[in-house]
Order: structure tokens, then sequence, then C-alpha cells
């Protein structure tokens, strides 16, 4: 390297906390929302939606609506039958309602909807139109979905003789029964997690713009996936996939739940081929809580097979999943509880067993990946609570037990007991920064000395890796279609750059980062280089942001692409140095002669040369497209620590202390990850604490405004320590990096209930159900017993 | 939002704002804060017809004591005008500890005092101050002025005793006789959240020590905001001992009505007005922590 080499954190480069360039429009107000999309003569869309759980449709009566000045179409069931478009086929190869035809099948189901002038008359003629419902009985969880005599809530289905979606299991059962024979103690465990919202601010929408004289339909769509849903709108509604554009604009947070395909989008699109004018759908918060993907809503019968000096022989799993009416989870793998059986991956564990039920309940369907990998979640918190109930079922220490059956540094790649490879780690390693952070021994002496006045403290750790960044290709795709990613880079003759990837950032800071990578690899300053993505007519194919998926594949292909520039710019320096490729040396932002470290080339030089002087037979222009195809997960691991003291009078609980050792490989942009960090940790306090969405006995929805679905502010949420102090890199990735956006998320929960739990050590419960609401947590201490949260909520 | 159809005037004087009521007959309502109409007429569950928004009329927006004591609250004070004042701080325990727990700093900017009891919501919180205090409503109309008790100016959940054509135009709290104590305790599930249940507890307490009067409301634990009156009744003339606060606590706990939903069981809720009852109490007690109130808890 010569003293010419730029310096990689002023550039902007790999490691450097740039600002993220993309909040000074959002600061300011200028960002470009979906609800900021009007175009001339644009009407609007609203829908209907039932009130009612579960019930026949016996008749839909329109035409007080129809009779309203400035309603242009009433849309219902029947009339989009007509068009064959009443139900869409769904993500999990199930199908879905679009306008319901002979039952509603969850409370918020799309009934009719109206396109007016303006969404007031919208709104309007939506109330009067006049359904006659017949209620039927309502389910809202697995164990009445099941019951003898339930009534089958998809009778829409040939052949369809119970609510059973599907039964599922991975993992060798006979060697898992073997162990399990052999066990010195059996430590048990049941819990439901309950079901939640992503709950993005900004709710989800589309502006159809079907044109009749190009036969160009546009559509401006909140997606995290704008090209899977271009492929989707190809094949549900039979247009030629050259005459779709969709656009997705800024993004007001995704979550997960802007990967599916909404009626709304549906709908929209039909009511602009019908009427050849633009139609806009926004739903409101209460249209978005109630309908449209929801996370989670697991039940565990969780078994572990112990050796009295602490090794896990073996663990056994029974999952019952709540899918809603429809089976229209948004999840890319071909396991049909998604990756649930990435669990216990951080454990050398010899034998595991897993299997998992789904059915339908008459609840809002789209499960999807809330800030997670698909059910990574649930199964990193069962795996951890299951931990420690293990741990303390033997009387061991919470941290020495996880020690002993970690899988050891040097033991990579290792085959999990359910047969993922995980790629690399320092599991012990964290857990010491960790309980160092934590100040573990002193926390352990002032607990017991509390406990003596009354005082209840408790400490809870969660240590877990997980699965990021799907696919590889083998393994994941949707609808078909390869779970890759994409990058297209294209090097003006000034050295600036245009840089387009298959992501879609809805906050991740792509629009940083991505530069970054380019700066690192090219030596290009990140402020060179403009990044776009989310439009269909100008970004190379890609799958889209969720599922901590874009640092490691579309940040994978950013790396390549500018890898197969730098090639090429390599030539165009042997041209103007007039030097052979081999004698040619790079450094940050320069090529060199290996002989005359003086006589350099910048890549800017070499850009200007790729237009205005490139060596005979040479084809013009510096730009590239690569596409990359991940040939493993990536798996980072983080340790979650935190402390509470319990009020033994009124249940409420106060975390006192947070630490999170993430080892996510090499950082990018160590900024951003920390606010990913925080992020995700904010949500875990979240679910622990306050966030659910429940259901009355009669099908009622609680949890359908703000009011209801809890999310903390900055008032309740405690305060986090952060430390990166052990890196691992990833060994398959080209920058070394691993998924980050989800850990905390996933990981954070149990940490909290952990907490909680040993805080109340001694009184014989062993479970309460998130959220720990006060109340709960008071009724186990009170009476000494296990607290359920599964629907329905308890009422007078 | 998509509210229904309305329309909307700004009269600019309290006799234009009665006229234009007058004249609205019963489907105009009058827009002070907004902060639980705007709600409302969002999710459609009120359509006015018409809207007299009292912002713009003069002479409303006041807080003050007069020279016997007695304290004014005027129909456009705002939940954070009280939350801030250095009056309240000194002289009305009660009210000053309910004032930073009302919903989130946003919607207290806002809101106003007037209209949270005029729209006497189970779980609004100023109701239960305002009895605990023995607090009156000031209503006028075309046939002039008149006070009435907060107890009997909330008539049931989202009822209130005003005629259509009548404003409420300002609170007034009588002086007290000794030293005021007592708080306002609230659970909320998080911050700007209503009331799970919430107990107020006025006392004035003599030199001696002993109370002259309390008063106890209750939010969120019945139909209505609850006045607690056999508690109250049984502290005056007494001190606050350990006894008397515990047969307090447990006479509080007894005129409370929860029920169970998904803010908790009734079983939960009566035991959290008992603990917190005891807690204001113990509070104002000699040797007691002053004024009880829920914010500091999670600073
Ligand atoms: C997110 C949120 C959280 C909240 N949390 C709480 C909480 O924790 N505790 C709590 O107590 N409240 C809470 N509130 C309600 C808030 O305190 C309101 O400000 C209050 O209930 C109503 O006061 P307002 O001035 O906003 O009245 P408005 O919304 O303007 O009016 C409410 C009703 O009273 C009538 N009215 C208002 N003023 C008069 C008057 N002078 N004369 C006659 N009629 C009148 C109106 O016609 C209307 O029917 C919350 C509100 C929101 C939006």
């Amino acid at each position: 390297m010569t003293s010419k080499a730029l310096d990689e954190i002023k550039i902007g480069g790999l490691g450097s906390s740039r600002k993220r360039v993309e909040d000074d429009r959002f600061i300011r107000g200028k960002g470009n929302y979906l609800d900021d999309v009007t175009l001339p003569g644009m009407l609007h869309m609203e829908i209907l939606r039932s009130p009612l759980p579960h019930a026949r449709i016996k008749s839909i009566d329109t035409s007080k609506a129809w009779e309203i000045p400035g309603v242009h179409l009433v849309m219902t069931g029947e009339m989009m039958a007509t068009r064959n478009l009443a139900w869409m086929p769904t993500l999990s190869y199930d199908t879905q309602a679009v306008l319901a035809t002979d039952k509603v099948r969850f409370q918020g189901q799309e009934v009719a909807c109206v396109i007016a002038d303006d969404p007031y008359i919208a709104k309007d003629a939506c109330e009067a139109i006049e359904v006659d419902y017949e209620p039927l009985p309502v389910i809202i969880n697995p164990e009445q979905a099941q019951a003898d005599g339930a009534p089958i809530i998809r009778d829409d289905k040939d052949g369809q003789a119970s609510n059973v979606i599907y039964d599922w299991e991975v993992g060798d059962q006979a060697a898992t029964g073997r162990a399990f024979a052999q066990a010195d103690v059996v430590s048990k465990l049941e819990l439901h997690y309950p079901r939640s919202h992503p709950s993005p601010i900004e709710c989800c929408g589309s502006v159809a713009d079907f044109n009749r004289a190009t036969s160009k339909l546009t559509v401006y769509m909140t997606t995290q996936a704008p090209h899977i849903i271009r492929a989707a709108v190809a094949m549900v509604a039979e247009l030629p996939e050259h005459l779709i554009r969709i656009v997705s604009p800024d993004i007001g947070g995704g979550f997960g739940n802007k990967v599916p395909v909404y009626p709304g989008y549906v709908m929209s699109i039909l009511a602009s081929i019908l009427l050849e004018r633009p139609v806009k759908w926004i739903e409101d918060k209460t249209g978005n809580l109630i309908s449209t993907g929801f996370a989670r809503d697991v039940y565990l019968k969780g078994e572990m097979a112990l050796r009295r000096d602490g090794k896990i022989l073996a663990v056994r799993m029974h999952t019952d999943a709540d899918h809603g009416a429809f089976f229209s989870d948004a999840q890319p793998s071909k396991f049909k509880i998604g990756l649930m059986h990435s669990a216990f991956a951080a454990y050398d564990i010899p034998a595991a067993h897993l299997t998992a039920r789904g059915v339908y309940t008459n609840k809002a369907p789209g499960g999807v990946a809330y800030r997670c990998s698909f059910r990574v979640t649930e199964a990193m918190f069962f795996q951890e609570r299951m931990i420690q109930e293990a741990a303390n079922d033997l009387g061991m220490d919470q941290a020495a037990f996880r020690r002993i059956n970690f899988v050891a540094d040097h033991d990579f790649p290792h085959r999990t007991p359910f047969g993922f490879l995980t790629d690399s780690g320092q599991y012990a390693k964290c857990l010491d920064v960790g309980l160092k952070a934590i100040d573990y021994d002193k926390f352990r002496e002032e607990q017991k000395e509390a406990r003596k006045r009354g005082r209840l403290l408790g400490l809870g750790i969660s240590t877990m890796t997980e699965p990021l960044g799907a696919g590889n290709s083998r393994e994941y795709d949707i609808l078909g279609i390869k779970m890759f990613d994409s990058a297209d880079l294209k090097v003006h003759m000034t050295g600036k750059a245009l840089l387009r990837t298959g992501a879609k950032s809805q906050g991740q800071g792509h629009e940083t980062t991505w530069a970054q990578i380019v700066a690192h690899e090219l030596g290009i300053p990140a402020a060179d280089v403009t990044v776009e993505e989310g439009d269909t007519d100008t970004a190379p194919f890609g799958m889209g942001t969720y599922a901590s998926r874009s640092t490691p594949v579309a940040g994978a292909a950013v790396a390549m692409v500018s890898r197969k520039i730098r090639a090429k710019a390599r030539k165009l320096a042997a041209h103007l140095l007039e030097v052979s490729e081999e004698d040619i040396e790079w450094e940050l932002g320069r090529f060199y002669v290996r002989s005359a470290p003086g006589r350099g080339v910048t890549i800017q030089e070499c850009a200007m040369a790729a237009y205005s002087n490139m060596p005979d037979g040479m084809e013009p222009g510096l730009e590239n497209t690569a596409y990359y195809d991940p040939p493993n997960l990536t798996w980072p691991f983080a340790v979650y620590i935190a402390t509470v003291e319990v009020d033994p009078v009124t249940g409420v609980w106060d975390v006192l202390k947070m630490v999170a050792v993430d080892d996510c490989g090499v950082r990018i942009n160590p900024m951003i990850v920390e606010g990913q960090i925080m992020g995700g940790l904010t949500e875990a306090y979240a679910m622990a604490s306050m966030q659910f969405i429940t259901f009355d006995a009669d099908g009622n929805c609680v949890g359908s405004n703000y009011m209801d679905y809890l999310l903390p502010s900055a008032w309740e949420t405690p305060g986090f320590e952060l430390h990166s102090e052990v890196v691992t890199p990833c060994p398959h990735h080209p920058l070394g990096a691993k998924g980050i956006g989800e850990c905390a998320a996933v990981g954070g929960p149990a940490a909290f209930v952990n907490a909680v739990m040993d805080a109340l050590g001694g009184t014989g419960v062993r479970n309460i159900d998130m959220p720990l609401l006060p109340d709960r947590v008071w009724e186990a201490l009170t009476n000494r017993h296990d607290v359920s949260g599964a629907p329905p909520i308890r009422q007078d | 939002m998509y509210p229904s159809r309305f329309r909307y005037e700004a009269p600019r004087s309290l006799d234009e704002a009665i006229g234009t009521l007058r004249d609205g007959g019963d489907y105009a309502k009058i827009l002070a804060g907004g902060q639980s109409l705007v709600p409302m007429m969002k999710l459609r569950f009120a359509s006015p017809e018409l809207i007299v928004d009292i912002n713009n009329v003069p002479g409303l927006d006041y807080h003050r004591a007069d020279a016997d004591g007695t304290l004014r609250v005027g129909a456009l004070t705002r939940h954070a005008d009280l939350e801030w004042s250095p009056l309240l701080k000194a002289s009305q325990p009660t009210m000053a500890a309910a004032a930073p727990m009302i919903a989130d700093p946003l919607v207290r900017n806002r809101g106003t005092l007037v209209g949270s009891l005029c729209h006497a919501d189970p779980q609004g919180d100023w109701a239960a101050v305002m009895i605990s205090l023995g607090a009156s409503v000031v209503a006028q109309g075309p046939r002039g002025r008149r006070a009435i008790p907060v107890a009997d100016f909330v008539t049931g959940p989202f009822e209130n005793a005003l005629e259509h054509d009548e404003i409420a135009v300002e609170a007034v709290v009588p002086p007290a006789q000794g030293t005021r104590a007592g708080g306002y305790l609230k659970l909320e599930r998080r911050v700007g959240d209503f009331a799970t249940c919430g107990v107020a507890v006025a006392l004035e307490i003599s030199a001696a020590g002993e109370v002259i009067r309390a008063g106890i409301g209750l939010t969120g634990v019945g139909g209505a905001t609850i006045n607690a009156t056999q508690a109250a009744a049984a502290l005056s003339g007494k001190a606050l001992t350990p006894e008397a606060i515990e047969a307090a606590a447990e006479l509080t706990a007894q005129a409370a009505q929860p029920r169970t939903d998904h803010r908790g069981s009734a079983e939960y809720k009566r035991h959290m007005v008992r603990t917190f009852a005891a807690r204001i109490l113990g509070a104002a007690a000699p040797g007691g922590t002053g004024p009880a109130t829920t914010t500091e808890r999670a600073a």
C-alpha cells in the first residue's frame, strides 16, 4: 500500500459510522410515502369490513351506496367472482378471500369496497351498504379449533374435514426417544407466544394506475418486495409482466407487515382497470391492526432430557400454530412451521424432535416474520425459556448450564440437532462479556440480600444464534422463485455512481450502507454513490427486504458487482499506465504499477477512460450487474441479560439494567448496527411487557387501535448497554458480515421474561405468558400458579 | 381520519357561542381541546352536525385563587397549564399529582380540565380528583349561570347535567379548612393510557393532625366515576394512624365496582384500589413522603 491510498473511514467506507443520508429528507418531512402520491384524476377507495368474526353472508345490498353523489364503483365478492378474483392464492399455497362471498371468517375481513371522488364520500358510502349476516360459532384458539363438533371454518375447500391445516415434523424421533429414556431429569414447559402485530406507523396502501392507451399498469405500493408483487400480479391478474410496474416509494416501517399481498391491493388494481383512472387505497390504523399480517400466536409443549451433570441429551417440542382464517404465512421456506427448528442451534444437543400442527381459527390471517426470519422469534424464545427452567430443575447456575452445552468455538461448521449448519461463533466469550457487564456475581449477592428484606430482584439471560439471510436457493423460494438477490452498479464517467438493488429499505438505511460497500470495494467516496431501490422498471430483479436478508444477500451482491467493476477498471488502468494487468496493484481508490508505486491512476480516471479512452476491442462503459445466491444463512450470536425488580404488592416490574452483546461479524456501519439493536431491544421489551393482540370469547379483536395495542414510549423503555467486543466474521459472506436487524427482537424477550421469572423464584411459578402485565404477575405471586395468556381474555 | 360531514362555527364571544349552540339544537357539540371529541368523530362514534369551537372565546383561559382560597379553572385551561402551575404545586396536592398523569404531553397541551369533566368518561382522571375536592362546575346558558357539584354533574358514563344550550365555563374548588394533603395514584399500562384504576384522595388536616374533611374519588372501576363517601367519612375527625388508614383503604376498596376485562381481573383492580388508597394516606400521614403521585415511578 502506498501513501496515496484513501483513508477508508474518511470516504465513508466499511466501519464508518456515517450518518444516514436518507434521514435528511425524513426529518425535514420531505419523504415521499405512498400517501404523498397524488395522480391526476385519482379516485379513493375505502373498504367495508366485517364486524363479526364468523358469519354467513345472507345478502349484501349496495343500492344506497351507489346513490351517493361522487361514488364511482361499489365492489362486492360476488362481482369479483365474475372475474375470478373473489379469491387469491396465498404465499403458503392456500387461498384467501379478496372480498367475502360465502362467509366472513374473521372480524375485520373485507366485505365490500367503494371507490369515490374523495375518501369521506367513500366512507359514507361504505356505511350505506347493508349486509345481512347469520352469525356462526366462533373459534379463537387451537383447542377450540380441534374440539369435537367444532364448526369447519374453511368449508369452501373441498375435502377440508377439520380445522387442521398441516401436521409437520422434523428431527430424529427414535434417537430422541432413546435419549429421554436415559435422562436423569426431564424438564417440561408449556407456554403461549402471544399474537402480535408489526404495526408500522405507515399503514398499507396502494395507488393503482392503469393506462388504457399504453395498456400499462403502474402500482405504487407499500411493499417490502416489489418484484415478488410484480410476479404475483402477473400470475393472479393474468396481466403481461412487462406491462406491470410496481413502485415502492419511501416506506414508513415494514417489520414484515409489508411482505404479503393484501386484498386491498388487488381491489385497487381491479378498480383502476375498470374505471381507467388512478385509485388510491390507504388503510386506517384499525384496518391495519385487525386485518393485515400478524405474527406469532404459537403454543409450545417442550421437554428436555437432562443428565445430572448438566448435559442436555435431547429436546422434544410440539407446537400448535394459530394461523387465522387463511393459511397465508408470508414465508419463503419449505418448512410448514418456518424456521422453528432453528431452535437450540447454539447448543450441542445430540437428538431432537419437533412436531408442528397448524390450525384455522376465526382470526386475521397472514402470519408474517415480524422482525425475524419466519418463526425464529418463537424458536429462540421457547429455547431460552426451556433452558432457564431446565437449569432450575437441575439446581444449576444459569450461566454455567449454558456454558456446558454451548457449541464450542472449534466445532464449526456445526450441524444443529434439527439439521441446520451453523457457520461460526464464539459463544462462551460473548457470554463472559455479558456477565462482566452486568456484574453477575455481585448481582446474585444483592439479589439474596434483597430477598431477605422482601424485595424481589431477578436476572434473566438469553443466548442464541439464529439463521439470517434467506436463502440459499436450494431451500428457500417464494412461489418457486429462488431466494437470491441482486445489485446493479453504473459508474459514470466522472467517477460518480448509481447503485440499484433488488432489496427495499424500510428504515434499514440501505442508501447509506450500500454506498459504504461500494466505497470499500472501489474507493469511490460513499457521498458520490446514489442508491435507488423499489422500482421494478429500473431495479434489478430481487426478492426484497425482510428476514435480515439485505446485508447477507443484496449487500453481498453489492460487493460482488463492485468487484466486477474493479476487474474491468484494472484493465483500463493497465491501458492507461501502459503496463500489463499482472503488473498492477490495487489499493483503496487507486491502481499503481508494482515496480513504480508512484505511477498510478485513480478509480475516477479509470471511469473516465471507460467512456473516452478504452483500449481497442473493449466494450465501452463501466456498468455491471451481480446476482448473489448465498451458500448458507449467516449465523450471528447474541447474549442479552436483563435485571429487574418486581413490586410484590402490585406486580409492576421495572428493568434495572439491560446489556446486549451482539456478534454479527463485520459491521459495515456500526452506528446503524447499534440503531438496529436498540430498536430490536425496544420491541423485545414491548413483547415482554405490553404489546399483544388478543380476543374475547366472541372473537372481538382487543388491540385494534393504539389505545389498546400498546407500544412502549421512550418513557417506559429502559436504557440498553451495547457491547461489540466480539467479532466473528462470517466465513462465507464476501465482507464477513452477518444479519443483525432482528437479533435483539428475537433474543431479547426471553431475557426480560427470564428475569421476572427469576425474581419469582421459590414461589413454584414456572411460567407467566407474555406480556408480563402487572395483573398477571400479581396473580402468579398471590395464587402461586402459572398464568396463561391464551385467548379468550377473561371478562365479567 | 374521515368523520361524517359537519358544520363548523368559531364564535368570538360567550354569548355568541351560547346563541350558536341554542340554534344548533341537539346535534351541536362544543369543541374545547378536541382530545376526546375528535377521536370519537374519527371513529364515527360521534357524528355531530355542528361543531362550536370555543377556542376563540376570550376570557376562558385562566386558573386562579380567590382571596378566600377558592380555586377557579376556566374552560380553556389546558391540562399542561395545570401540570406546570406553581399555584397548584403550592396549594392543591391532589390536582398537582393528577395533572402530569393525564394522557401524554401532546394531549395535555390541548385537552382541558373542564372538557374532561363534560366528557364524563369513567376512565377520565379529573372527575375523580374534582369529586374528592368537592368541586363544582359553573354552567352558563341563555337562562344565566348555575353551579353544579361535580358529583351531580357527572350523571353517567359519557353523560353530564348540562342542557344542550349550556356551556361549562369554569370548575370551582372550594377553599380548604386546615392544610391540604392527599394525592393521586393511577395504574396505567403505559404513558398515555387511560387508568386501569385510579384513586384520588383529598384531605384537609388540622394543626393537631386530625382530618377535618376527606374526599375520595375512584377512576376506572365503575360505570361512572365513583365517590367513595363512606371511606371518606370514616377518616373525618381522625388522625392518620395505621389503623385508620387500613380501615379507610378497605372501605375504599369496597366502594369500587371493578369488572374483569383485558386490563385485569376485578380482584386485582380492587386490590390496587386498596393499595393506592393506603399508599396515598400513608404518604400524607406524619412521617410520610408527602403528596403521592405515580409519575416518578419509571423515571
Ligand atoms: C391519546 C389520548 C389519551 C388520553 N388519556 C387520558 C387519560 O389518561 N386521562 C384522562 O383523563 N383523559 C385522557 N384523555 C382525554 C383528554 O384528557 C381530553 O382532553 C379530555 O377528556 C377532554 O377534554 P377536551 O378539552 O379535549 O374536550 P373535547 O374533546 O373538546 O370535548 C369533549 C366533550 O366535552 C364537551 N365539552 C368540552 N368542553 C365543554 C364545555 N366547556 N362546555 C360544555 N361541553 C364541553 C364536548 O362537546 C365533547 O362532548 C386522552 C385523550 C387522548 C387523545
